[in-house]
């Protein structure tokens, strides 16, 4: 062969070779756009994620109970109410993995009386550790900034001294539910996570005067589980606390009445709005709690609209008498 | 040890030390939260800061005396504080490093040599300096003469603070925000890109605070200088010097920063740190054109006074957007302290603090202002952080007494910031017949600044509705237009104009044409078949009473309506200044 043919053929092979190329690139660029041809587009509404449900924590056999006891001091007031209903060994078993929604909504201080006593907070932890309890963790997705809230509050140092874990409200531990029946609470951002690892759980509030839905008390606690705009559900306030019941049912509803705020709710801000009622209420009920906690208020059930839709949506019952409630005085 | 191992050991602990400053600033009591370190330790040891503010207000405040300290360390040593100290300093020191450590001798040696634009750098610190004093010279009480101290804008210290705040740290931390990050972001990159130029581009060319120190180690004792008149001429202290002083002629040394460079690049070891001065000369300062400096003077002292005629800075056209932390001084005398470093931006817990940009002014780039849409609930109430960690005290720090209302002391009242104004054409309750209430709720101060009045409105298509039937607890209409349970949230009400004894009753539900109510109104003996009714929503409206209003903004950041909201609090009423208060 000469050096011309040899320049031939080996351009021949050259053109040849890269013709293959090509023709591979060219493929694969085809087969990407067609891999990835997205014939539909958004829909403006891209809504459609797996909502969840939250299970029910109450026990069975726990149902209907009720307890009032009268007296100033929340460490005895409570260990009598847990006592009279069985002890809280009829509520947490061993081993039982704890969640306790407490109201941390606003960065005051713990003698405001806007937030859950870090003191009653800390007993009912102790409590729950000394049944057994495997884990507490505390949660709140409050409306100030959360580490101010649970640092002014008392309760981030509470939970500390006492064993339990405070669960910041961090955005990847919201999931969307749907609450079953619902209209308002339907693919909407909740604190959901800290629960799917929960046996059971406890919502410790403190009875508030709430200019809006007339009180703030445990049913009104769990709007601090929402999360995204909550805030416009303040246009249908009575029926999203109803939804709220429906949502989820506590093992154990432990209302702090020992100083109610009476009025300039739900911040306060003054001793001025508080005053000394000296009751705390536990039950399993939490409507009936609720109720109860109406009459420290001076509210009547007409005034908290709430109250009687989450009745009727089967979430307690609203005349707390018909539980029988124990009421002590110390 | 070598001595540049030395160096490069204080370098690296100072840069370490700053980073962890800037990392624990949050609020808490571990040890790695703020506790009691001390985070302002490098705007303390600013002799520039310390230098424009005495010059601004006629004093040193607290700790920012220790730039005397500095000063007068660099007086006796040269320029140490450069070298061995600065964080900025090391940044572009390794930068410079990195990006230049493969280029080839000459280069080294042509980019690490003298420049006369290493001039600038006294023009800027002049300009800066004399956009100062001007308040001190001419005691009036006009807002055009009057100091600002503007040294922040190029002071390396704040800058790097700002920058390591506002710009690297929020991507390690839960979602924070900081407004003008295009501007810091770019200044913080470009500034480091630079040192492609020449290793420190921005100590030698254009850092005031260097100019500074250069000027005061003019009668250093200790000094960099060669032993002997001549040498073999290697240049390799030149290849290596990061001040561009030209180490193996006369020596520059005011632009000489210690970095040793050249004792240990030295083979015949020549070079030495000493109380002789060098053998073969040395300029102490650069010559700097008269012309020069008296143009830098004169803009410097007509900036302000010019910025200022504009009415926005500070006169009659304020801009009530503006609004500052509180504790913030009156605008003047603010303006006459912030060094811009963003401290009180990295330490507010609410995120609410942010940099100003250009909206405000030129003269007020990257001081702080609240953004209640950014800050994740407003200003809060129990919090004085800002005022505690600035520096100089253009935020004064309050006590948390001083944030809240004692109506038992007359006097004393809440700081505030600024007040709320309800937009009507834009609030639910005022504009569009709903309920709502979020910013009552979350008012913090006691009793609310927000009250509210009570209104009764006939809903739309709700006006003289016909009744067919009517039983103790159900009402049937003639036509049907409403939608199932449109009624149900309690706050819709039945309005009879028939009937003396019942005027209005709350409605309990509804489905197409029945509406529900309450048993005992009993309304079947009570109402005439032919009986017109209204549908109407009991609406709250609310309304400020600006005595009590602080400016905290929670309402602004609460309200529903979130893009343009319709509750917006502006400096109106703010403490630091009586002439914009709008209350007897």
């Amino acid at each position: 062969m000469n050096a011309a043919s040899k320049i031939y053929n080996s351009s021949r092979r050259q053109f040849i070779k890269r013709v293959c190329k090509s023709v591979f690139c060219a493929a694969s660029v085809c087969f990407v756009g067609y891999r990835f041809h997205d014939s539909k587009g958004l829909l403006v509404s891209t809504d459609q994620a797996d909502a969840v449900t939250l299970p029910d924590f109450s026990i069975p056999e726990q149902k209907n109970k009720l307890c009032i006891v009268k007296g100033s001091n929340r460490v005895k007031t409570i260990n009598l109410a847990l006592k009279s209903m069985g002890g809280i060994e009829s509520f947490i078993k061993k081993n039982d993995r704890v969640l306790i929604k407490v109201n941390a909504a606003f960065a005051t201080m713990p003698e405001l009386s806007a937030t859950t006593n870090p003191l009653l907070l800390s007993e009912v932890i102790k409590l729950c550790y000394k049944a057994g309890a495997k884990s507490v963790i505390v949660i709140d997705n409050p409306i100030n900034d959360p580490a101010s809230c649970f640092k002014l509050t008392g309760i981030a140092k509470a939970a500390q001294e006492s064993g339990a874990n405070i669960i910041m409200p961090r955005k990847h531990l919201f999931k969307k539910i749907s609450v079953k029946n619902a209209s308002l609470i339907v693919n909407w951002p909740v604190f959901y996570t800290p629960f799917e690892k929960t046996d059971k759980v406890i919502n410790i509030a403190p009875v508030k005067n709430h200019h809006r839905s007339g009180a703030s008390m445990t049913m009104k606690n769990w709007y601090g589980l929402l999360g995204g705009h909550r805030n416009i559900f303040h246009q249908d306030i009575h029926n999203l606390i109803k939804e709220l019941a429906m949502m989820i049912t506590p093992t154990l509803a432990i209302l702090d009445g020992t100083t109610t705020m009476m009025r300039n709710g739900p911040t306060g801000g003054s001793f001025s709005d508080l005053k000394s009622t000296n009751t705390i209420i536990a039950g399993t009920d939490q409507v009936a709690v609720d109720a109860f906690g109406a009459t420290l208020l001076g509210k009547s059930l007409n005034e908290l609209v709430f109250i009687e839709k989450a009745q009727n949506a089967g979430a307690g019952k609203a005349n707390y008498k018909l539980l029988d409630p124990e009421i002590i005085s110390i | 040890m070598r001595i540049i191992t030395a160096r490069r050991i204080s370098q690296i602990f100072f840069f370490l030390l700053f980073l962890w400053f800037c990392t624990i600033c949050t609020i808490g009591e571990k040890w790695w939260e703020l506790r009691g370190w001390p985070v302002n330790l490098f705007l303390y040891l600013d002799p520039l800061a310390c230098l424009g503010m005495l010059l601004t207000t006629g004093s040193i405040y607290l700790s920012m005396l220790s730039g005397v300290a500095t000063a007068v360390l660099t007086i006796f040593l040269g320029r140490f504080f450069c070298g061995w100290i600065c964080p900025f300093g090391t940044m572009h020191h390794f930068a410079g490093y990195i990006f230049n450590r493969k280029s080839k001798k000459n280069k080294q040696i042509q980019n690490n040599q003298f420049k006369n634009s290493q001039k600038i750098k006294y023009l800027i610190l002049l300009f800066i300096l004399a956009t100062s004093f001007i308040g001190l010279v001419f005691k009036t009480n006009t807002n055009f003469i009057s100091g600002s101290l503007q040294t922040g804008l190029l002071d390396p210290i704040p800058l790097a603070y700002r920058s390591i705040n506002l710009i690297v740290q929020p991507f390690f931390s839960d979602s924070r925000y900081y407004r003008l990050s295009f501007l810091t972001g770019s200044i913080f990159i470009t500034t480091l890109l630079l040192n492609f130029i020449t290793t420190r581009f921005y100590c030698k060319i254009l850092c005031p605070l260097g100019a500074l120190l250069a000027i005061l180690s003019r009668f250093s004792i200790w000094r960099i200088g060669k032993t002997v008149p001549k040498c073999t001429n290697c240049l390799e202290c030149e290849k290596h010097c990061a001040g561009g002083c030209n180490p193996s002629g006369t020596i520059r040394i005011s632009e000489c920063i210690l970095c040793m460079n050249c004792i240990d690049a030295c083979y015949e070891r020549l070079i030495k740190y000493r109380i002789h001065p060098s053998e073969s000369g040395e300029i102490l300062l650069p010559e700097i054109s008269k012309r020069k400096f008296i143009i830098s003077a004169a803009t410097g002292v007509l900036a302000i006074p010019i910025l200022r005629l504009d009415a926005t800075s500070i006169g009659p056209d304020w801009n009530p957007y503006l609004i500052r932390p509180p504790g913030a001084l009156p605008e003047k005398k603010f303006l006459q302290r912030c060094i811009k470093c963003g401290q009180c931006m990295r330490i507010c817990p609410t995120n609410v603090i942010q940099p100003s940009g250009l909206k405000f002014g030129i003269e007020r780039l990257w001081t702080p202002v609240l953004n209640y849409k950014i800050g994740t609930s407003g200003c809060q109430q129990a919090c004085i952080a800002c005022g505690h960690i600035c520096p100089t005290g253009a935020i004064a720090p309050l006590s948390v007494k001083d944030r809240f209302n004692h109506f038992s002391e007359k006097k004393k009242k809440a700081v505030k910031i600024g007040t709320a104004f309800i937009n009507k054409s834009r609030c639910l309750p005022w504009a569009m017949d709903k309920p709502c209430l979020v910013c009552e709720e979350n008012c913090p101060v006691s009793p609310k600044a927000i009250f509210t009045r009570k209104k009764y409105i006939t809903i739309k298509n709700g006006f003289n509705i016909n009744i067919k039937k009517a039983g103790n607890n159900i009402i049937e209409l003639e036509k049907s237009s409403l939608m199932p349970n449109q009624l149900s949230s309690g706050d819709f009400y039945l309005q009879t104009k028939n009937i003396n004894t019942v005027k209005r009753v709350v409605i309990l539900g509804n489905t197409e044409n029945i509406i529900f109510i309450h048993k005992k109104h009993d309304f079947k003996t009570k109402l005439n078949l032919q009986a017109e009714i209204n549908i109407q929503i009991l609406l709250f409206q609310p309304f400020i009473d600006p005595a009590n209003c602080i400016g905290c903004g929670i309402c602004e950041h609460e309200c529903p309506v979130s893009g343009k909201t319709a509750i917006k609090v502006t400096a109106e009423n703010e403490s630091r200044d009586k002439s914009h208060s709008f209350l007897l």
